[in-house]
Formats: structure tokens, sequence, C-alpha cells
């Protein structure tokens, strides 16, 4: 079947299976492999993706189901070339360190934050509470997310990373 | 690579045109709402299904709550993540807000809906502990109209309805009446985990002395188990401690729950009786005004 959706603000279309799930055509069809590709069971969160404004797992999205909807993956959230907040933040305080589950991270991030521009930690920790980091404890990654809140506040003052985890 | 079996996909774009293409594509067609719990036992080929009929449109027309003087009627394509965040939910009926929090995760809540979770009828799901506790109704329309179905009628067993082949449930009807609060307590083995027991409460005051009560369980039965019991014995007495550990101990008796992974029945007993306990205190204390 022939599926047309827009992702990253452009068109894309791809002849598939029905069977075949969001995540696997963002890297297979469209090459963009940003997106990882985890569990597969919609634990681990590393497959998160926006459909519609909403972060959900692709892994248990049918590409089918996504045909006529908005998608937008880690390589949407750059603008002309500039990298988002968040991305930055997760650079300034450590956020990752293999880096599999950052794409994930990123994008719940900015939904959250585009939802609630100043969250408080528990409310960060909640929002990333589908997705399963193996490397960084998760301290280092809520204070990216705080140090975009604080960048696009304009109230960062100072690099917030101590170095410790 | 895991890929469900194949299967045709159709797109329904109304209530209508769903049940045309049930009725017409027969028995190997199966819909699919918001995925979570579908997609992943076609993985596993748990459910293998001809046609897959995607109602995700629907959400225009069954996406909603709406409250009535006597009842709130919730459309069957609402996400969890509509039902956490519905203000009107949650100052009727607080029990939907603390069970909403702990099912699965805010990525999943995105997708997940009340209808899929109801038809799904794992003994262990949530709002289906929830759907019970409220005595809610299930609507259920097919090519011959509509039904409406108690929600002992609506569970037939493990993972078994009584949507029939040709039908699609629609709408949960929950009675509302004065004077009560509700509450929602889960142990899970960790957040966002299928829950070792769960356990859902509603309450009725005139005054100083409970009207009426309701008890809902999961994972400690082939469905969701009511314990009409416990109603019977908090009807006509004044809440307290000792009442809230006496219906407790009636809910662990009334109980089946069977060893697995998650626990020992023995555990699961424990549990029904101290999440009964706790929802009680929690329900009562809403009402009192002592708690949100």
């Amino acid at each position: 079947m022939q599926v047309t959706m827009t992702v990253n603000g452009a068109e894309a279309t791809g002849e598939i299976e029905a069977r075949l799930l969001l995540v696997h055509f963002l890297r297979d069809h469209l090459s963009l492999t940003g997106t990882h590709w985890g569990c597969d069971t919609s634990n681990c969160g590393a497959c998160a993706v926006w459909l519609d404004g909403e972060p959900v797992k692709s892994c248990t999205v049918l590409a089918a189901m996504a045909a006529g909807h908005e998608v937008r993956t880690v390589e949407g959230l750059e603008r002309f070339g500039e990298l988002d907040a968040v991305q930055r933040g997760f650079m300034e305080c450590h956020g990752l360190q293999c880096g599999f589950c950052t794409p994930g991270m990123l994008m719940t991030a900015r939904a959250l934050l585009d939802r609630n521009p100043s969250p408080s930690e528990q409310e960060i920790r909640e929002a990333i509470s589908g997705q399963t980091c193996r490397c960084t404890g998760y301290a280092t990654i809520v204070r990216s997310v705080q140090w975009a809140a604080a960048e696009e506040a304009g109230t960062r003052t100072s690099i917030v990373d101590d170095g410790a985890p | 690579m895991q890929l469900p079996a194949p299967f045709d996909y159709e797109r329904a774009t109304s209530v209508d045109h769903a049940i045309q293409l049930l009725d017409r594509l027969g028995s190997g067609a199966r819909i699919v709402a918001g995925g979570h719990s579908l997609l992943p036992m076609m993985k596993l080929r748990l459910v293998n299904v001809e046609y897959l009929i995607d109602i995700n449109d629907l959400h225009r027309e069954l996406g909603y709550v709406r409250v009535e003087p006597a009842r709130i009627r919730i459309g069957a394509m609402t996400r969890h993540r509509e039902l956490l965040d519905s203000p009107e939910l949650r100052r009727s009926l607080p029990i939907f807000h603390d069970a909403e929090r702990a099912i699965a995760d805010p990525l999943v809540r995105n997708r997940g809906t009340i209808g899929g979770a109801l038809c799904q009828a794992d003994p262990s799901e949530d709002l289906s502990a929830v759907c019970t506790t409220l005595d809610a109704s299930c609507v259920i329309r097919g090519p011959g109209g509509e039904r409406v179905v108690t929600m002992a009628e609506f569970y037939r067993g493990p993972y078994e309805t009584a949507v029939g082949a040709a039908e699609i449930l629609t709408e949960i009807r929950i009675p509302l009446r004065p004077n009560g609060s509700s509450a929602f307590e889960k142990v899970g083995r960790r957040a966002g985990d299928w829950p070792i027991v769960s356990c859902g409460v509603a309450v009725w005051l005139d005054g100083a002395v409970i009207t009426d009560a309701r008890v809902g369980l999961a994972a400690v039965g082939p469905n969701t188990t009511g314990i009409p019991t416990v109603s019977r014995a908090l009807r006509g007495r004044p809440p307290s401690e000792e009442l809230f550990a006496e219906a407790g101990a009636i809910a662990a008796a009334c109980c089946t729950p069977v060893d697995d992974q998650r626990g020992s029945a023995g555990y699961k007993r424990h549990l029904a009786a101290e999440l009964t306990r706790r929802a009680l205190r929690r329900a009562v204390a809403r009402l009192d005004g002592r708690e949100s």
C-alpha cells in the first residue's frame, strides 16, 4: 500500500507493507536514522517521535496509521542550522553518554517545554518516565531539560552542570 | 525486526463505516484503536488478523468526556491522556485521575484509549477496575443498532467481551450520585507496569453514615472483580479505620488470585485487603474535604 505523511514539515511517500511500523518507515524508507529502534515493546522510548504534536512510541504505531498525519523526528528539532535549546541543554549538561535514548528524550523534552515552559524536577521526571536511559542515571537528563527551560526563559545565569552525574 | 504477520489495512471514517467494514470483512477483521495492547500481541503472534480496521479517525466522533446531571458519558476513543487531564472528570470522579497517573507512561497514554483498554479485557487492566467500581455501562453498536450492557455483562472471561463480531464499543456511561467520592490504589513492580493488584473504591455518605460503597479489583480474578459483599458490609455504618480493615478482609476473601510472575496468590490477597483499606480511607477523606 502507498502512504503519504508529513515528516518534519515535508511530504514523505512510500510503498509499504501494511504491517510496517512507523519507526522502520522513518529509518529504512526515509533514512531518518536519528529515531532509534530499541526494545520493540513500547517500553524503552528510544523510538519516540511526535505524531500530530504529541510524543508517541513509533515501534507501536503502524506507518499506515500515521498516513495523512504530521510526524516530527529528532532531525526536525534543528531550525535554520541552529540546534534546539533542548539539544544544547543535553550538550551543556552531559545529558547523554552512549546516546541511544537521546533522540527520544529530546522529543519528549521538547513536547514538555512547549506545554509547560518551566516544569518542576518532578514534572520533568514524569514526562520522561516512559523512557529508559542506561548511562546517566537521569540526573543529567533532568538538568539538561532544566538548562533548556532556563535558556528559553532568559533566566539562565550559568551552566548548571557541576560535572557530577 | 519484530513485525506482525501480514494483514490488510483499512481505515474507518465513521462508526457506521467501521461496522460496515466489520460486517463485510468477517471474523478475520479486528479493530485497532491506540494499538498499545493489540500491536504487541500481534508482534508475538498471540493475535493474528486478516484485516486491521484503524478507527483512530473516529476520535473526532468518539473522543469526549460529557458531564450530565446524573451521569458522565465517555467516548470510547477518548485517550488516557485526555482522561488524566480532564478537570471535570477529576472533580466528579477522582478515581480516574488516580488510575490514569499509574497507567503505563505519558507516551503510551497519548495513544491508548478507554475503549481499547476495556475491549482488551485483560484481567489486570486498571480502567476495567475503575469502570467496575463505578457501575459503568457500555454502549455497543452493531448493524442492528445499539445496546447497553453492564460491566458484569461486558466481561465474558479473560480477553473476551460482549462485543460481537460486527459490533463496536462506542461509549462508557457512568452514573453520578450526590455525596460520593472515589479513589484508586495500585501496587506494581515498577512505575508504569501492570498492577500486581489494583483497587478502585467509590463511596457515598449521608452525614456520618455510609449509604453505599463499591469496590473493584484488578488482577485477582479472570476479569476485574466487583465485591458486592463489601458493599453490604459497609452500608449503614459510619466510616472508621476498623470498618475499612473489615472491608479489606472481605475483599481479600472474595477474590481469586493465582500465583504468577508478578506475585504469589497470598501476596495478592494481602494487597487486595490493604489497597481496599487505603482506597476507602482516601475516598472518605475526599468527601470530608481532607484530601483533594
